[in-house]
């Protein structure tokens, strides 16, 4: 076994991008591997439910060649995480697109490259759903059934260390990962090489959102990563950065429902005995992580369906008068285009407002509700079509625009409008309607894989 | 009495996955987080107050001495991303915990 092992996580999330300064200063420093993670439930269920990527095609390839030439020159492997986001097949295919069209500019590498899938079948949770061996995460209540898993536009899961390792044996030097727990493709190199899992997969949940664990934090710098037998060592590529204790232990909390313990694919860790030490420089180094494997092993189902279209406006309000007053003048205006559209069922459709400047970051929460001297109105209509929702929207804004409010002076125009059109049909939107955990006899058998080539 | 932002080094929200938000407040000093956690303003009363949340709706409070750090997690009201969510990353739910007073 080697006495260290070393890996370079080039940013926070695929497509985000990294100095070309600090990927080199990476390079030069004799990483094993590079591991980058692609994927987040940040940004809300549209990703995964519409099968679209978190970053534009363009940036995705910005990084993704300068990693794939990196690992080719140095003869490391390379791991992707959560392939184009969410992590489906779609977005699997899309990141292929992408390594294809890299490979045939730069013929002379030519990486042995695997693809692991995260894709679950409706069958195989439905059967687990009859064993009982599916239950809600996180949500007090999300019930699942077949109508549900037939409205979901697929079902993700996240894996572990276990089908990585697979690949990895099978000698793959760049790999593909679907959907996986973030900390996983980082653990797996650390557990390949024989090193304790505790400390990987720690180390795993460290690096995977590159230098945000760093003062100052960003996602989009490089960060290097050192397992020992006993601990591990984290420091930036970038000298502008350091690792302090703080920000190190501060990383651990993030994101986490607990401070210290921490959930994954059969796997909890137990981070309430780890020590940081400052070492000299901006290097951070960590000991006394936990890990036991848990019994059942357990995997992250992730899905979403569609559940309205919307058409938003955003629209300014200057006038002190209508400031005073602009809840109730928009309910009045709710009343109104509800009176206009008699035909139509009221639950076929839903008028929102949110008063930037007043209270729309916390609505009913806000301790401060005063409104500054002007406020960015944001309306939207949610309803069953995007015709209806449009159709709706136009009359909420020609009747806002309109409204006769009590004591008004300004009979011109309610709204300053930043753009023409006002309007924007935005699409569908969607809800996360799974997000379950499965209990699952082999961790690898789900996540099958194969070679690939351009 | 000082207000909590003034005392902590580092206080902020952010999702711990769709359907929980999570609040972090970091102290930098060992007798400034003692004096937050023995003031016993962070309890479960005051917070359920400040985030209109039920008992049901905590998740936890956590007191996490080797980090100097304290973790309040909570159910959110509307899941991450979908119809009539405010803060898709909730991001942005941490301003009311700033304001809390520590004797």
């Amino acid at each position: 076994m080697k006495r260290e092992v070393k890996v370079l996580s080039p940013c926070g999330i695929l497509g985000y991008g990294f100095p070309d300064a600090s990927f080199a200063a990476g390079l030069a420093d004799s990483p094993d591997a590079i591991v980058v993670d692609a994927g987040s439930t940040d940004a809300g269920p549209h990703k995964l439910g519409a099968k679209t990527a978190i970053v534009s095609r363009r940036a995705a390839k910005k990084d993704l060649v300068r990693i794939i030439l990196g690992g080719w020159s140095l003869k490391i492997p390379v791991i992707i995480g959560s392939a184009g986001g969410s992590g489906g097949k779609t977005h699997i295919e899309w990141t292929m697109g992408i390594i294809a069209e890299i490979l045939k500019e730069n013929p002379d590498v030519q990486p042995k490259t695997a693809i692991i899938f995260s894709d679950i079948p409706n069958e195989v949770i439905l059967a687990k759903l009859g064993e009982g061996k599916v239950r809600c995460l996180d949500a007090k209540v999300l019930p699942l059934d077949a109508k549900i898993l037939s409205e979901t536009t697929g079902v993700v899961a996240q894996m572990g260390v276990e089908p990585i390792l697979r690949v990895m044996e099978a000698g793959a030097d760049l790999i593909v990962c679907g959907r996986a727990y973030d900390p996983s493709p980082f653990a797996a190199i650390g557990i390949h090489a024989g090193f304790d899992p505790a400390l990987s997969y720690h180390l795993g949940k460290v690096l995977e959102c590159g230098a945000l664990c760093c003062n100052p934090g960003t996602t989009k710098d490089c960060m290097m990563g050192v397992l020992y037998e006993d601990c591990f060592e984290v420091y930036p590529c970038d000298p502008k950065r350091k690792c302090t204790t703080l920000s190190v232990a501060a990383h651990t909390f993030y994101e986490k429902d607990h401070p210290y313990i921490l959930h994954g694919p059969g796997i909890a860790m137990d981070l309430s005995g780890c020590s940081f030490t400052q070492l000299t420089g901006n290097r951070v180094r960590v000991g006394g992580s936990k890990l036991a494997a848990t019994d059942p092993y357990t995997i992250k189902l992730e899905g979403a369906r569609k559940v309205a279209y919307r058409t938003f406006v955003v629209a300014g309000v200057r006038d002190p008068i209508l400031i005073s007053q602009i809840e109730e003048v928009e309910a009045l205006v709710t009343e109104s285009v509800c009176e206009q559209y008699r035909d139509i069922d009221k639950s076929d459709y839903t008028i929102n407002f949110l008063n930037y400047g007043k209270n729309a970051v916390m609505g009913s929460l806000e301790p401060t509700p005063v409104p500054g001297h002007e406020l960015c109105v944001v309306f939207e209509v949610l309803a069953k079509s995007q015709e209806l929702s449009a159709a709706i929207c136009s009359s909420v804004r020609s009747t806002f625009m309109h409204y006769g409010y009590e004591g008004r002076k300004s009979t011109a125009g309610n709204l300053a409008f930043p753009f023409a059109p006002s309007d924007v049909e935005f699409g569908a939107v969607y809800e996360f309607s799974v997000y379950h955990l499965m209990e699952i006899d082999d961790p690898v058998s789900l996540f099958g894989w194969q070679w690939w080539r351009p | 009495m000082d207000r909590l932002v003034d005392l902590a080094q580092m206080l902020r929200s952010k999702n711990s996955g769709p359907f929980l938000i999570t609040l972090d407040v970091f102290f930098s000093e060992e007798a400034v987080y003692r004096r937050v956690v023995d003031s016993g303003v962070i309890s479960e009363a005051n917070i359920l107050k400040l985030y209109h949340l039920d008992a049901s709706d905590l998740c936890g409070i956590y007191f996490f001495d080797a980090a100097l750090g304290i973790k309040i997690t909570y159910h959110r009201a509307v899941s991450s991303g979908t119809c009539g969510d405010r803060d898709v990353y909730g991001a942005q739910q941490h301003a009311p915990l700033m304001e809390l007073l520590i004797p």
